[in-house]
């Protein structure tokens, strides 16, 4: 049977709850890959999507850092954009308004320098009906100060995330960064500081070196590492997270197929998003999508719920 | 859905000079680009799945219903030598139209100066076709168009021969002016009232220079690694004179608010 043959009926079900949140379906778009669905929404049809996860957003506008920065690598690239972003003012007055009449969850991504930025942000947008859930970047690579801070060490991941929510309105996601020695020890202090669900992975560290020209490839030298070259790793810490924790779990790395979001879902993913590989096919979460229904269909499966963490 | 990535069907991919290739594509039955801009790209998406992001490659020609796409690149890496190898009647998965490209309207009737440094020389070719139709139709304007090449082997030259003056300039001093396009320019001293440049940063650089001397307005093509093309990731951006509407600081997206910038706008 085709899918334009299939009535709505026997149509499996995508949806998945997360934190009291309900979505269409469990894919969405990886922070800092889609914009804000501005530039996509050419491409792709939003209201389609489980979610989009806008670019990370701070209180007032970040430059980013120096150029090139970005890199392909093999079977994947090198980013250090160094989260540059208009500021939560623009951002609340044109991306947040565009996104308006979409039938998608909206997730705004929130990064910081201090921990009072992070709060400022998310006691900003505590009043914006569009947003559905908030994901803290403690994560990101490419920014010297803050940030990654926040998400390397368990305490001072268990006390910024319990501010956050003192003052968080929306559920509040962790986005948690692959460069620690122990995923769970990190998964359970978000937890324990009241986090209702986690994400992970942001982009591992890596460098490129131009042989010829023995210089650095990134002017950052550093940067983060997405892409399929990620996958695996990124399945093995989404399926440790998912083991360690009570709260959902949003896995994402190196998704460039419905398989492999499959992947996550089966070791423990409530829901996963698709970041680098949008640039190379801006339809990529379409055919995860499609393919997923595909799969769910083969496999006799009409729950996508039943699929959640049974490995 | 305005925009997808499109599969093309290669009619032609040949070799014009040593290492540049020139390479014809054509959209799918029934569908096209529509209006395209001379100066605007388009990202060539690889094969060869080990290598994710498109190449961003700018449109050196095509026709009027946009149906035709002609791309001119050097073999740079991995990703061109690729495409050095795909077979007339294969497929080429392309990603645009992407950028801003070349306003005529602020380029007709004038006299226009061309400047292509080596692999920058491809989208001016466009350009000039379409100024020289424009003009003709204006029955005003005039188009010379200075190249630099490295040594005499001028592709596009002849090209160029047909829609506008030319120039030549080569690094060995094997054909033309012995020097770069700039010293051309100041040996030769064609007329112009405006510049449409393309080419490596320290040419931009000369002929950003040049424009501000002689009080003229200059448009020029940059460059940057891209990652998406079309404006999300913010990886190809350029620092601005003054603040950007979109990212609200002083850097703009290049693959969306560019390739073409005045160049009193940008820091170079
Ligand atoms: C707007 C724009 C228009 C361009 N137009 C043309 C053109 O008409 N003809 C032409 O020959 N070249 C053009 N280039 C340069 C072209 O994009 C690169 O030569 C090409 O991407 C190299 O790819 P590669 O895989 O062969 O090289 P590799 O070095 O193997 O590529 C590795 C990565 O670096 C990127 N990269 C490498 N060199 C450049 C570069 N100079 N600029 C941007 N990205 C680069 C690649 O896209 C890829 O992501 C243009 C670049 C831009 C930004
Ligand atoms: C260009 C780029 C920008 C990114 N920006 C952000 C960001 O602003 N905030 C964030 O939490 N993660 C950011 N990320 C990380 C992604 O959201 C994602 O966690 C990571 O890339 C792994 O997924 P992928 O392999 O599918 O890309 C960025 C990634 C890329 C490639
Ligand atoms: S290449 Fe992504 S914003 Fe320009």
């Amino acid at each position: 049977m085709t899918q334009s043959q299939m009535t709505e009926k026997n149509r499996p079900d995508m949806s998945v709850e997360i934190a009291g949140v309900r979505f269409q379906n469990p894919v969405m778009t990886a922070s800092g890959t889609f914009g804000s669905g501005i530039e996509y929404s050419e491409f792709v049809d939003l209201n389609r999507l489980g979610a989009v996860v806008t670019k990370g957003v701070s209180n007032i506008p970040w430059e980013g850092n120096a150029t090139p920065r970005v890199s392909e690598t093999w079977g994947g690239m090198l980013n250090a954009i160094g989260l540059q972003n208009p500021g939560i003012d623009i951002f609340v007055e044109r991306d947040l308004k565009f996104l308006e009449p979409y039938d998608t969850k909206v997730i705004v991504n929130v990064c910081g320098k201090s921990e009072q930025d992070y709060l400022d942000v998310v006691e900003r947008l505590s009043d914006e009906k569009r947003v559905d859930m908030l994901e803290i970047n403690v994560s990101c690579p490419n920014v010297k100060e803050g940030a990654i801070a926040f998400g390397v060490h368990a305490d001072s991941l268990f006390r910024i995330t319990e501010k956050i929510k003192k003052v968080a309105k929306q559920p509040v996601i962790m986005k948690l960064t692959p460069n620690v020695t122990s995923i769970p020890e990190l998964a359970r202090a978000a937890e324990a500081g009241g986090a209702d669900a986690l994400s992970l992975i942001n982009t591992i560290t890596g460098m490129k070196i131009d042989v010829e020209r023995r210089c650095f490839v990134l002017a950052n030298r550093t940067g983060g590492l997405s892409g399929p070259a990620i996958h695996p790793v990124a399945v093995r810490m989404v399926y440790e997270a998912a083991h360690s924790v009570k709260i959902p779990v949003i896995g994402m790395g190196g998704i460039a197929t419905a398989e492999d979001a499959l992947e996550m879902i089966l070791a423990g993913a409530s829901g996963v998003a698709v970041g680098a590989m949008n640039f190379s096919d801006p339809m990529t979460t379409i055919r995860v999508i499609e393919g997923i229904e595909a799969y769910m269909e083969r496999h006799q499966v009409s729950k996508i719920t039943d699929l959640i963490g049974v490995l | 859905m305005s925009k997808k990535k499109t599969c093309m069907t290669v009619i032609e991919n040949r070799a014009i000079a040593e290492g540049i290739y020139s390479m014809v594509l054509v959209c799918p039955e029934g569908e096209s680009f529509g209006a395209v801009r001379p100066g605007q790209f388009v990202g060539v998406c690889c094969r060869d799945g080990s290598r994710i992001l498109p190449r961003p490659i700018s449109i050196c020609d095509f026709d009027a219903e946009g149906k035709l796409l002609r791309l001119v690149y050097r073999c740079a890496g991995k990703g061109t030598a690729e495409f050095a190898g795909w077979e007339a009647g294969s497929e080429a998965q392309i990603l645009g139209i992407l950028g801003n490209g070349y306003d005529l309207s602020a380029l007709v009737g004038k006299k226009v100066l061309l400047i292509g440094g080596g692999i920058g020389a491809p989208p001016l070719l466009g350009l000039a076709k379409s100024l020289k139709q424009a003009d003709e139709a204006a029955g005003a304007g005039k188009v010379t168009a200075v190249l630099g090449y490295r040594t005499n082997d001028l592709f596009l030259a002849e090209e160029f021969r047909r829609a506008a003056e030319v120039i030549i300039a080569t690094d060995d001093g094997s054909a033309g002016v012995h020097g770069n396009v700039i010293d051309a320019i100041r040996e030769l001293s064609p007329e112009f009232d405006v510049i449409c440049a393309c080419g490596p940063m320290p040419m931009l650089r000369g002929v950003k220079a040049l424009a501000e001397e002689k009080g003229v307005k200059a448009w020029i093509s940059l460059e940057e690694r891209m990652a998406c093309g079309v404006g999300v990731c913010l990886g190809c951006v350029t620092k601005t004179a003054h603040k950007d509407e979109h990212s609200n600081v002083n850097n703009t997206r290049i693959c969306t608010e560019g390739p073409v910038f005045d160049a009193e706008e940008v820091l170079l």
